[in-house]
């Protein structure tokens, strides 16, 4: 396993030079690599302006917001509620083997909200709306559409991609109340189906020794997530190239990226809020 | 009157010594074009000789290596997108494949670019969108999406969304490609009506000659990135030039 990390990096390293645009043989694995981020960079500034600059696209953005919301609420909901019961599961067994069974709201309760719920949130809206935005854009992309916004002197930057990148960092912190929701309500029926446990009682322990800098940090730390999301998506989508072939690649690609570089940030951020908001 | 004073004067497109290459392939080397108000230019050429990317550089879509392009005298090379935009207000292009946006309406396309340009009232848009797709015989179509009308019409209702801004530039990009003889000849009679009820300066890539000799008072021939022949379509029919009679007889 530890022998084929090294290829697995590179491997994604290949993936995304391959991906620059202006990379060619020259430029070699990592002069593609760094192209890459290059141009994803300016790709940011440029939606970051857009999105900061009127007009605004409200009702894009509303209807985004629908888009990635509302359809990704019940894939969020169900898996939430599959890994609360899960995890509420595996840890019975181990808590009841070190007699430590009266810790179990506690301990799935903090798993979940810290640590579960975001990234599980973050990684189902990578795999639906990631390659969602792809292929749309993609698709627009190779047909001329894109083309077609900037000659009616409307920016691409604000109408497709600043009202993507926005609803996903908007939604992405309410599905994650929602899969953290459903987590721990399926977590308590799960020990209460073993173990009689009112819910009252399951969350007055589960929360007891709970406050906000549990709670909030790793709850808005997903809208980093839809950041991410909606910008790698969106970068993907608008540079398609390579016909209807382009748009699957632009597809698969997109999730592939926005995936790893959510995990990616969880690292990082993960240790910021234990600096930063102490519980 | 209405069109000098929108247009200060100015030659509304000039283009002075364009080039553009991909990598090793040099696909303009060095263009020169003038078209004035009124006046339609057909670009010709074989497939891949940078026609399109002539008329894409025209509307800031790509970027040349070298030379100016000049709109109305305001040069586009190199400004910034807000000063691009203000130009692009004053162009229509119509696209190869239409590229109607397939997620809105006949109507809703059409309406696209007043929606976000003017600060017209909904039913003033409203009834500028059903005069547009009548101009263009699309009127019925309203409530269409893209995907349930032919191409010929998809033309149309890229013609009437490209018209929509009242532009005094139109560029069109194969407009009858892809099209029976039929529905070419509809496209050429809609274009020359459209030039004659707005005056506007039309740049016109294609290699249809029939539809070149139809819609255009000039004619450039393209090939490996230069013009070979500039004129009437006498001029090309009575040239020498072996690449000018190779592709004139083509098409017989």
């Amino acid at each position: 396993m530890l022998q084929a990390l090294p290829r697995m990096f590179l491997a994604e390293l290949r993936l995304v030079s391959s991906m620059s645009i202006s990379a060619n043989s020259n430029t070699g694995i990592f002069g593609g690599f760094f192209e890459w981020f290059g141009e994803l960079g300016i790709f940011s500034w440029w939606v970051l302006r857009a999105a900061v600059t009127p007009p605004y696209e409200f009702r894009e953005l509303a209807r985004q917001v629908d888009e990635i919301g509302s359809k990704s609420f019940p894939l969020v909901a169900v898996a939430g509620a599959a890994i609360g019961a899960i995890l509420s599961l595996e840890t019975r067994d181990s808590l009841v083997r070190f007699g430590a069974k009266s810790l179990l709201p506690a301990a799935v309760v903090f798993s979940i909200i810290h640590e579960i719920g975001p990234i599980i949130t973050g990684l189902i809206v990578c795999g639906r709306v990631g390659a969602g935005i792809g292929a749309e854009l993609g698709s627009m992309k190779v047909t001329e559409q894109i083309d077609a916004i900037e000659v009616s002197a409307v920016s691409p930057y604000r109408l497709l991609a600043a009202t993507r990148v926005l609803a996903c960092m908007l939604v992405l912190p309410l599905l994650t109340l929602a899969a953290d929701f459903f987590g721990v309500v399926m977590a308590w029926l799960a020990d209460a189906l073993s173990d009689p446990i009112s819910f009252r009682q399951f969350i007055h322990s589960g929360f007891n020794s709970f406050n906000f800098n549990d709670f909030l940090p790793p709850t808005f730390k997903t809208a980093v997530f839809g950041l991410i999301i909606g910008l790698v998506a969106s970068f993907m989508g608008m540079r398609t190239r390579g016909g209807t072939e382009g748009v699957g690649r632009t597809a698969t690609n997109s999730v592939v990226l926005s995936s790893l570089f959510v995990i990616l940030a969880d690292v990082i951020m993960v240790k910021l809020i234990v600096i930063f908001f102490p519980s | 009157m209405e069109t000098a004073e929108k247009t200060n004067g100015q030659t509304p497109v000039l283009v002075r010594g364009l080039h553009k290459a991909f990598g090793d392939q040099v696909v303009l080397n060095g263009i020169d074009l003038t078209v004035a108000s009124g006046e339609t230019l057909a670009v010709l050429g074989r497939s891949g000789t940078g026609k399109s990317v002539l008329l894409k550089i025209i509307i800031g879509l790509e970027k040349s290596d070298s030379g100016s392009v000049s709109i109305h005298g305001q040069e586009i090379t190199g400004i910034g997108a807000d000063k691009l935009n203000e130009t692009r207000r004053k162009m229509g292009f119509l696209f190869q494949q239409a590229a109607l946006y397939d997620s809105l309406t006949v109507e809703e396309n059409v309406d696209f670019p007043l929606k976000h340009n003017t600060s017209m009232p909904d039913s003033e848009r409203r009834d500028r969108v059903q005069q547009l797709l009548k101009s263009v015989g699309m009127e019925d179509a309203l409530k269409k999406m893209p995907s349930d009308i032919s191409g010929g019409m998809q033309k149309r209702v890229g013609l009437a969304r490209a018209l929509a801004l009242d532009p005094d530039i139109l560029l069109l990009d194969e407009p009858t490609a892809g099209l029976d003889p039929i529905t070419s000849g509809e496209i050429d009679e809609l274009i020359l009506k459209m030039q004659k009820e707005h005056a506007m300066a039309s740049i016109v890539v294609t290699h249809d000659l029939q539809s070149a000799k139809t819609i255009a008072s000039h004619l450039a021939l393209l090939n490996e990135g230069n013009i070979v022949i500039e004129g009437a379509f006498a001029d090309l029919e009575k040239s020498d030039d072996k690449f000018v009679t190779d592709f004139m007889r083509r098409d017989d």
